[in-house]
């Protein structure tokens, strides 16, 4: 072998030089590193990732443009500027709900396999990257996954006319991230704190992910439904996404949320979870 | 020279769990050091503590000459640490393993790829480079473990249990391995419950048992103080061993009654044995051998090592 694979007893330099040497860029850089490497990973199923991120999309806006606003005849949401087409309305929902859906692959069967299943972020652990680095890292990874998705409805919604501003949609994308990460971190968090999998992520899937989707205003505006049922969607990063969406594609009627509002749900969400996320990361793996 | 791991009465604790018990070592460069101990004697959990993973609860710990309390990241990244547990991202090819592995450390991509070349030779892995790890045996798992462990070029390699659950084969050709980067001078530390791994790797070792050192020295040194050169393992059946181990006691200093057979501690094992059956005691088996750290193991504690 040409290079030693180890160091000797002979090397004169010193040791502690050394090591303070070798942590300048993992400190930096650590989180890179295992996004870097999480999305080695996604590579595996990066098949799934590219027909679901363009399919998904396709079929809906397919589907809901062709087939099921041809049947209202009466629109069913304003904008600022008065009644809205149906596809119109649904397009920044159905984005956010692929993000979140995004979120609910990937923070929790990963995030198994990493504490667990196959121990990677013990193997992880014991090179420079701290704990943090290695949340951060696994939060970058599904950045990118989100974007890929998000950006791609993007284009289609554009390209099918499916938005009342085309400026409006290059900002969407930015928006449904958001809320993936509003679902995803305290979700993340979740997931981290779980020591024996006995079927919780199904739970979360039936009692948590259909709910939101189905009671956030996805398919009517959440007005429509019984007074009682609409806190759903004020808790739910779907609604506050898709609201935010509506505003970007063709202005919010009168008597909405404002826009900072949700924002703010949202950010505080994603915040929260992040914050609660890392410290189990640390609590565990230290 | 100064030593490259310094402990003085590092303890640690779970809740009211003693795990490891005011232990004091130092490792020198270049040197071989083990840590023997049966299950649950502190063994990992002095290596996480070594490797920066775990906070000591109190004591002192020096690792390359900086604590790793406030220096975590500088000290792992000169350590390569072969976990008890292997950890191998099994999804990923034998050799992206060593490449993602060796990215964590900041190493640019085209060196990690050429150190991998190399480690898969040294750890005769290179036909397996594009195979899935989940297809490796358990003895390949653990030299890419090993191999993963020296992507950084580490200063100290870490070991735990390296070869607890392989077959004899595989183990010698880890150790083999093993042997090679202690000829080149790699500084290892060691933990095991095997007495023969002990023997075979280590220079100077530490016996632990409830998370304290019993005793300390190279394998031979430890033997020679507190065992006999030779042991006669006598087996009478076991419903006879202990009461015949009374009847033979005098013959010896030292004997020691297990389940399944009697040990008498002796310089000259065939002259007791020749004796013994002077008595007109015929034992089903009888058998000479030298000591080994077992029987220090046994002495010391008054139990086997691997029960
Ligand atoms: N994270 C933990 N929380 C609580 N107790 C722990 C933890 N880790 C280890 N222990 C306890 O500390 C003691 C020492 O464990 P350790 O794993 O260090 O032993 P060991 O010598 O490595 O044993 P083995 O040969 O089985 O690997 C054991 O009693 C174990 O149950
Ligand atoms: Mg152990």
């Amino acid at each position: 072998m040409s290079v030693d694979p180890a160091r000797t007893a002979t090397d004169e330099l010193s040791y502690r030089d050394e090591a303070l040497a070798a942590a300048v860029r993992p400190r930096r850089f650590g989180a890179w590193y295992v996004a870097e490497h999480r999305l080695r990973s996604m590579r595996a199923y990066g098949g799934t990732i590219v027909i679901g991120g363009i399919g998904q999309p396709l079929l809906y806006l397919l589907g809901i443009g062709l087939g099921l606003a041809a049947f209202l005849d009466q629109p069913i949401a304003s904008g600022a500027h008065g009644p809205v087409s149906y596809l119109w309305f649904v397009a920044p929902a159905l984005m956010a709900s692929a993000t979140i859906t995004v979120a609910l692959d990937e923070f929790t069967y990963a995030v198994l396999e990493g504490f667990k299943w196959r121990r990677l972020f013990w193997a992880m652990n014991a090179s420079p990257v701290s704990p943090q680095q290695i949340a951060t890292g696994m939060v970058i990874a599904v950045i990118g996954r989100m974007a890929f998705v998000a950006v791609a409805y993007g284009v289609l919604v554009v390209l099918f006319g499916a938005t009342g501003s085309v400026l409006g949609a290059l900002v969407t994308p930015f928006v449904a991230i958001l809320g993936g990460l509003a679902f995803g971190l305290p979700l993340l968090a979740y997931s981290a704190s779980i020591k024996n999998e006995t079927g919780q992520f199904a739970v979360v899937q039936r009692f948590i992910f259909t709910p939101l989707f189905l009671f956030s205003g996805t398919f009517y505006p959440l007005a429509t439904l019984p007074i009682w049922l609409q806190p759903i969607g004020w808790v739910s990063p779907l609604w506050h996404a898709a609201e935010v969406g509506r505003t970007l594609s063709y202005g919010s009627p009168p008597g909405a949320w404002p826009v900072w509002a949700h924002l703010l749900v949202l950010l505080v969400m994603a915040a929260v979870g992040w914050a609660v996320g890392r410290r189990i990361f640390v609590a565990r793996l230290r | 020279m100064t030593p490259v791991i310094q402990a003085r009465a590092l303890t640690k604790t779970y809740g009211e769990l003693v795990a490891v018990d005011g232990i004091d070592f130092e490792v020198a460069p270049g040197e071989s050091f083990g840590l023997l101990g049966p299950n649950g004697a502190g063994k990992s959990t002095s290596m996480r503590m070594i490797g920066a993973v775990s906070q000591r609860t109190s004591g002192e710990l020096t690792v390359l000459g900086l604590d790793p309390d406030t220096h975590g990241p500088e000290i792992r990244s000169r350590l390569g640490v072969v976990p008890q547990e292997d950890n191998l991202d099994t999804e990923l090819t034998v050799r992206d393993n060593l490449i993602v592995y060796g990215r964590y450390f900041g190493i640019p991509r085209p060196v990690c790829a050429a150190r991998a070349t190399e480690l898969l030779d040294f750890a005769e892995l290179a036909d397996k480079a594009k195979v899935k790890v989940d297809e490796l045996s358990g003895g390949m798992k653990r030299r890419l473990t090993i191999a993963r462990a020296l992507i950084n070029e580490p200063a100290v390699l870490m070991l735990d249990e390296p070869t607890t659950g392989l077959d004899p084969q595989a183990r010698h050709v880890l150790w083999d391995r093993l042997f090679r980067l202690k000829e080149r001078g790699t500084t290892l530390v060691v933990t095991t419950h095997y007495m023969d791994e002990a023997e075979q790797l280590c220079d100077r070792l530490v016996v632990v048992d409830h998370g304290r050192i019993m005793a300390e020295g190279s394998p031979a040194d430890l033997i020679r103080t507190y065992s006999t050169r030779e042991v006669l393992e006598l087996r009478f059946g076991s419903t006879r061993n202990a009461q015949m181990a009374v009847e033979l006691a005098d013959l010896v200093d030292r004997h020691e009654v297990l389940p399944d057979r009697v040990l008498l501690y002796a310089d000259d094992g065939e002259a007791v044995l020749a004796r013994v059956r002077d008595r007109g005691l015929d034992p089903t088996t009888s058998l000479v051998r030298r000591s080994s750290l077992e029987d220090v193991f046994l002495r010391l504690t008054g139990r086997s090592l691997i029960e």
